[in-house]
């Protein structure tokens, strides 16, 4: 597959590798994709009261694109407010890392992950006001 | 060194220079067509050619006569396959092969299916590898062919020719097989293996792309085959068309070269494809071998390296030029079909990767692959949520993940 330069680029030098504390209730954890598909991502951020991503890590099993799209993902969520982050379209992503067509489904894959690592901030949020 | 080192031989293989030689002449001044009989430039090239033909012949323990020039081994199999199907349709229609074959006999014999044959495709073991019990097995009275793989393209197992040859002999039931892999690597013999039809491709013994043979046996028995491609009556009757002389010349150097040299050639590839297999394996945890460990081509090396996607692997490989099972590499987006049907799970599948060494690939080369490797694998691992998670203990099968 030959690659643009921005995939190679975040390829060789991913933004925000790691993981943050799955307990912590200021950390949502998105985990999306199957092994057998060959691409799994795990997406974390962090929440502040502010409601702003202060913190975003990722970790990804699959081919350069979904890290690309991946390490995309962390660095454009990082100061957002959760709306703003879930505005994020695939095809952002897409056009930034100009993905070719049977690419797509990896930013599919990161639009995805930035939506579940919400939903679990917020059900953890909701959890924690209940009790 | 030269970068990028090229570990895909089980692929391609480069032109031998010696080769390349040997042609020369005959891509410039001795270019009369072979089939031309009134002229000396005709007398010259056939000459040559009937020289290339005894080559390949003692490669693989033929008669010259016996050997029909192709444009490759995809041809040759169709017209094995084909050929068969449509000359012996009178004596039955019945097709044994495996499911691990190469696509140019699976393509073939699914053609043939829609067209009335029946075929059984073998399912194979955890190596990839039919037995001879099996094949013995799948024998009905309308069987009129056999057709395997001598050794598996991606995984390298060797198929236990010599038996299934001669369940073959017994039954009286033609057996074709598919050398693209094994010729000029490790020793073939027609007679004693039992082997009817075989195709041979050139490009993958070090001489040139398009160009490729098929031994057609013409005793005990005689082998008849309905020629696919119609014309001037060349090769026999069973492939017309202008003989391709310089890739022949090509061809008849190559297969020359691999004669001589195969015995040590075999002991030199394979030192230093242990080398880099014991060298993986003792500096790298959750790695697996596919394919047999013992009967196995000896350039080829096949691990799944679990939680390393095999495009992202070859993408932090980018010095090195090798291939992979991964769906992500394929235009189907199918993990590889040879890795499935040995029961390796699409996990696994994903993060294989094929290293083919060659007759030009030196220690110093494969040294430098293991340290890229290793390091590679490493990094890769440790941005990978799976490694991370098998670390905390979680048993990935045990996981409700979000298929898509």
């Amino acid at each position: 597959m030959a690659y643009g330069p921005k995939v190679i680029d975040h390829f060789n030098n991913p933004r925000n590798v790691g993981s943050l504390d799955k307990g912590d209730t200021s950390v949502g954890t998105g985990v999306v994709g199957a092994p057998e598909c060959g691409d799994v991502m795990k997406l974390q951020l962090k929440i502040n009261a502010q409601n702003i991503v202060e913190e975003a890590k990722f970790k990804t099993f699959g081919c350069g694109s979904a890290i690309a799209s991946s390490s995309l993902a962390t660095e454009w969520v990082k100061g957002k407010t959760v709306e703003e982050a879930l505005q994020i379209k695939n095809t952002d992503i897409v056009n930034e890392l100009s993905l070719p067509p049977v690419k797509i489904h990896c930013s599919v894959l990161a639009e995805d992950a930035i939506k579940a690592a919400i939903e679990d901030y917020k059900k953890k949020q909701q959890k924690s006001t209940e009790e | 060194m030269k970068f990028p080192i090229y570990l895909d031989n089980n692929s391609t293989t480069p032109l031998d220079p010696r080769v390349l030689e040997a042609m020369m002449p005959f891509l410039t001044e001795k270019f009369g067509n072979a089939a031309s009989r009134s002229h000396a430039f005709g007398w010259e090239t056939e000459e040559a050619v009937e020289k290339s033909r005894a080559s390949i012949a003692k490669l693989i323990g033929a008669n010259p006569k016996e050997i029909v020039f192709t444009s490759g081994a995809t041809e040759s199999i169709n017209i094995a396959l084909k050929g068969a199907a449509e000359m012996y349709a009178e004596k039955g229609n019945h097709i044994i092969t495996a499911e691990t074959e190469h696509k140019a006999t699976l393509d073939s014999a699914k053609y043939l299916e829609k067209h009335g044959c029946t075929v059984t495709y073998l399912p194979v073991d955890k190596y990839g590898s039919v037995t001879p019990e099996q094949v013995k097995a799948a024998i009905t009275d309308k069987t009129i062919l056999i057709s395997l793989m001598h050794a598996n393209n991606e995984v390298g197992t060797i198929h236990p020719i010599k038996e299934i040859g001669k369940i073959a002999k017994e039954a009286g039931i033609l057996f074709h097989v598919d050398a693209a892999q094994t010729a000029g690597k490790i020793p073939i013999d027609v007679e004693k293996m039992g082997i009817d039809i075989l195709s041979l491709s050139a490009h993958k013994m070090y001489g040139p792309k398009g160009v490729g043979g098929l031994y057609v046996r013409r005793s005990n028995p005689r082998v008849r085959l309905s020629p696919m491609i119609h014309g001037g009556g060349h090769e026999r009757g069973f492939r017309s068309g202008t003989l391709n002389v310089p890739g022949i010349i090509g061809f008849g150097a190559a297969a020359e070269i691999c004669y001589t040299d195969l015995d040590k050639e075999t002991v030199q590839v394979s030192a230093l494809r242990d080398r880099l297999k014991n060298a993986l394996f003792s500096q790298l945890d959750e790695i697996f071998l596919n394919g047999d460990p013992v009967k196995r081509l000896p350039n080829n090396l096949n691990i799944s390296f679990a939680f390393v996607e095999g495009e992202a692997m070859m993408m932090g490989l980018k010095e090195v030029a090798v291939s992979s099972g991964s769906a992500c590499t394929s235009a189907s987006l199918e993990p590889s079909y040879v890795l499935k049907a040995m029961g390796i799970g699409e996990d696994l599948a994903h993060t294989s990767i094929r290293f083919g060494l060659g007759r030009f690939t030196t220690e110093e080369e494969i040294d430098f692959v293991i340290e890229k490797v290793v390091g590679v694998v490493k990094k890769l691992r440790d941005m990978s949520p799976l490694y991370e998670m098998a670390k905390e203990g979680i048993d990935l099968k045990s996981v409700q993940w979000t298929t898509h």
